[in-house]
Formats: structure tokens, sequence, C-alpha cells
């Protein structure tokens, strides 16, 4: 039972730092923002092992959830004025 | 050639950085082994109101803390609005999404309540009932409602501002009874928490939604013309 919780551990840090290492090089704002929140619920189990209920209710719906769902508004609203000032008036509201 | 910001100035102050990191580290392992603070803390947990130690050093021990927090949130919005008026938002939903949010927000509404009133002996607290609702608003401005269910602006800036508020009277008229900035009587430790929790819950409920709409709400005479 320890070693397999061990081995759970060991592969959720690995995953972790995996994902934001992939996070911090993808180059696309939408792809890195969906990574993100794909590591802060990553994260949210880690408090959770480290006995941080607290921290892990916190960490999936602040940091994971409302950051993610800010994040993914603003990424929306930089690619829409990108593809603005590119394109003259071709304006998209609605995603 | 040598660029004086690139390689001189950032690399040394990163290095600095890292220094005083491992510095700090390097105290907090070796530091003095004498009374820490988080055995001083759970002793005195019983007399904090709460029986839950997260919230009684964020709402007691270091209160202080927790009232910066929601101002740092306010201002935050401040921050927002002042980018200008919000988007035009979200095409209204479809029936099956439109159903799925109205079964929903209720739900969140509830579990905010729960989250809150549990946040006294087992994990849970204001943060995380404000991010609840702060999710309720979210979900409605992504099936189309305007403004994210939130009031107009001039019943909105209250709201808004309701945490910090309740917050800092609390402390000043605690003060003024002569028990010190937010150092709460005995008795009185668990309800004025709970004041202070809900309100702080409504505040970061409605600064969570508003932030999401990405802008100053629209006022609500407008809401047909400029969608």
């Amino acid at each position: 039972m320890n070693l397999l919780l061990a081995l759970f551990d060991l592969l959720l840090t690995l995953t972790l730092v995996g994902l934001a290492v992939v996070t911090l090089t993808s180059r696309e704002p939408r792809r890195a923002v969906i990574l993100f929140i794909a590591f802060g619920l990553l994260l949210a189990l880690v408090w959770a092992r480290l006995r941080a209920p607290d921290l892990a209710l916190a960490e999936a719906a602040i940091g994971a959830g409302l950051s993610g769902a800010l994040m993914l508004a603003a990424a929306r609203r930089a690619s829409d004025r990108n593809s603005v000032s590119t394109e003259g008036s071709n304006r998209e509201d609605a995603p | 050639m040598i660029r004086p910001l690139e390689h001189i100035v950032i690399p040394s102050g990163l290095i600095a950085l890292g220094g005083l990191l491992g510095w700090s580290l390097f105290l907090a392992i070796t530091g003095e082994t004498g009374d820490r603070l988080a055995e001083i803390a759970l002793a005195r947990v019983p007399d904090s109101g709460v029986s839950n130690p997260v919230t009684s050093v964020l709402l007691n021990f270091r209160a202080y803390d927790t009232l910066l927090e929601l101002a740092v949130l306010l201002t935050a919005l401040l921050g927002i609005w002042s980018l200008g008026a919000a988007g035009p938002g979200f095409q209204k939903a479809a029936s099956v999404l439109e159903g799925m949010v109205a079964g929903f927000v209720p739900l969140l509404i509830l579990s905010a309540g729960y989250m809150l009133w549990v946040g006294a002996y087992a994990p849970g607290g204001a943060f995380q009932a404000g991010a609840l609702l702060g999710a309720a608003g979210v979900m409605l401005a992504l099936a189309g409602h305007r403004n994210a269910g939130l009031p107009s602006e001039d019943r909105l800036r209250p709201l808004v501002a309701l945490g910090v508020f309740v917050f800092a009277i609390t402390g000043v008229l605690l003060a003024v009874v002569g028990g010190g900035f937010l150092t709460y009587p005995a008795g009185l430790a668990k309800w004025l928490i709970l004041i202070i929790e809900t309100a702080a819950t409504l505040s970061i409920g409605a600064t969570l939604a508003a932030a999401y709409l990405g802008g100053r709400p629209a006022p609500e005479h407008a809401t047909r013309e400029s969608a």
C-alpha cells in the first residue's frame, strides 16, 4: 500500500514538472492556458496528498477554475485584437 | 558588444534573487530550534472561536493578512474596470446549456453557503465559498446572461466593497472599544468571524464574476442596443 502511494506521488510529481515545462514552452496562448488548468488540477491533488485540504479546495476552485476562465477570456481577447490589427475591420465578437 | 541591461543587470539580479532564496531556505532549515509559530498557534486554536486551525489563523491570528488580501482583490477589480466597458458578451445559450445552467447555479450558491458555514470546523471558508459564487457568475456569463447575473453598477459597487468595509469597520470598532485592531473579545469571536466571512464571501463572489466580464458592466438600459 505504502509503495503504491509512493509510486503515485512520484508519478504525480513527474507529471506536474512535465506539465509546467510544457505550459511554459508552448507558443500558443490558448494551449498554454489549457495546460495551466490541467497543471492547477494536478497541483490540487498534490495539496490533498500533503494533507492540506483547504489549499486543495482553493487551488482547484481559484487556481485552476477561475484563473483558468479569466486567462482563457484574456487569450481570446488578445487573439481577437491581433486579428483585428492584422485584418483591418474584420471583427469577431462571438466566440 | 555588451548591452548593460541584458548582460549585467538582469543576470546579477537573478543571481541575487537565487542567493536570497537559498539563504532563506538555509535559515528555515537550520534556524533556531525554539518554539515554532505553528505550535504556538495550534495550542491557541480553542481560544480563536473556530475549531478549524486554518480558519483560526486566517480570520483571527493573522486577520490582518486576510483583510489585505480582500483589498488586493478589490484593487484588481478597479484595475479591470479602468480598462473600459465590458465586451459584448457571449451569445444566448441553447436550451440544453440553459437548462444545465438553471440547475447548476442554485446548486453552486447552496454549496457556497455550505462551504462558508463548514469553514468553522472543517476545510472551507470565505475564499472557497466566494470562488463557488464567482463560478456561478462565470457560468451565467458563458450562457449569455448579460452582466453574469450581477446587479447594475451602482448596486454592484457597495457589494464589491462590502468585504473590506465590514472587515475594516469591525477592526476599527474593536480598536475603539479597547482590544486593539482586529483583536476579538473572547465570547464574540465566533460571531464576528462569521459576519466578516459572510461579507467577504459575497464580495469575493461578486468581484470574481465581475472580473470575468473584463470591464465595467454595461448599464441596464443599454442591454439591447449594443449586442
